[in-house]
């Protein structure tokens, strides 16, 4: 692959607004697709992406996404602000939610939105501050 | 078997896509829930749901789902409708209900993911 790596990609997320909650995993899809990177790989990256917007979306009032992709990694940075996540641990666990009922009408807030990006990503980091907001970390390794 | 073929047993309305259906599915799963679709380890699956908004499509094309059968008649929204042409998706509707359709198909020799 020759594209001039890195290639580096910023969006932006609105809290709330769920009709655009998806848009930068769409766009992301795209770009990923004709750079011929794995198809498998390609959803791992882009529902981990999709996970990590929707959770802003859902909890925070913005956010700011920037993605490193090399020939080696896809590195995504997911940084809102927000009222933050007081217990990383019981986030992480499957099932456990906080999520308002609006969420869960639209399908989600089934408390597997981190557990799945764990799932599909190689690392992921969560930091989080009550009242501030969360950083999420994560990486993906094209070799697999 | 072909969207096509699926399309004309179930008496299916072909919202978009209409260009892809001479596509093959071989597998279906059948959820309301998007984090549950999210979690399939499949590409290319056919999915049933009840849940019409926009958020159904959107899930549909970043878990790589081939086509979307939205049950029981509701009303595909013009948000909806744009969203899957932009994804290039297969949206379908049916007035039948999900377990309907996932019986009927089941029947048909489409298999189930789990």
């Amino acid at each position: 692959m020759n594209f001039g790596f890195p290639m580096r990609l910023q969006y932006m997320i609105s809290g709330g607004d769920f009709n655009n909650a998806g848009a930068a995993a769409s766009s992301l899809k795209k770009i990923l697709k004709q750079l011929s990177i794995d198809s498998e790989l390609v959803r791992k990256i882009v529902v981990a992406l999709y996970e990590a917007e929707v959770n802003v979306v859902a909890h925070a009032y913005s956010g700011l996404i920037n993605i490193e992709l090399d020939h080696e990694k896809i590195l995504i940075v997911i940084q809102d602000e927000g009222p933050g996540i007081p217990d990383i641990d019981k986030a992480m666990e499957a099932g456990f939610s906080t999520a308002s009922e609006e969420v869960r009408s639209m399908g989600f807030g089934a408390g597997m939105g981190l557990p799945n990006i764990k799932k599909n990503t190689s690392t992921l980091s969560v930091e989080s501050e009550v009242g501030k907001g969360t950083k999420l970390e994560m990486i993906i390794y094209l070799n697999t | 078997m072909t969207i096509s073929q699926l399309v004309e047993l179930l008496g299916l309305e072909v919202v978009c896509g209409q260009e892809r259906i001479d596509e093959e599915v071989e597998f279906a799963f059948a959820s309301d829930l998007m984090s549950d679709v999210l979690t399939l380890d499949k590409s290319g699956v056919l999915l049933i749901t009840g849940l019409a908004n926009p958020q159904a499509v959107r899930t549909s094309e970043i878990a790589d789902v081939t086509a979307i059968i939205i049950a029981r008649g509701k009303t595909i929204t013009q948000e909806m409708s744009d969203l899957a042409e932009e994804g290039n998706m297969i949206l379908l509707t049916s007035k039948l209900s999900v377990f309907k359709i996932a019986g009927e198909l089941y029947s048909a020799g489409i298999k189930a993911i789990y």
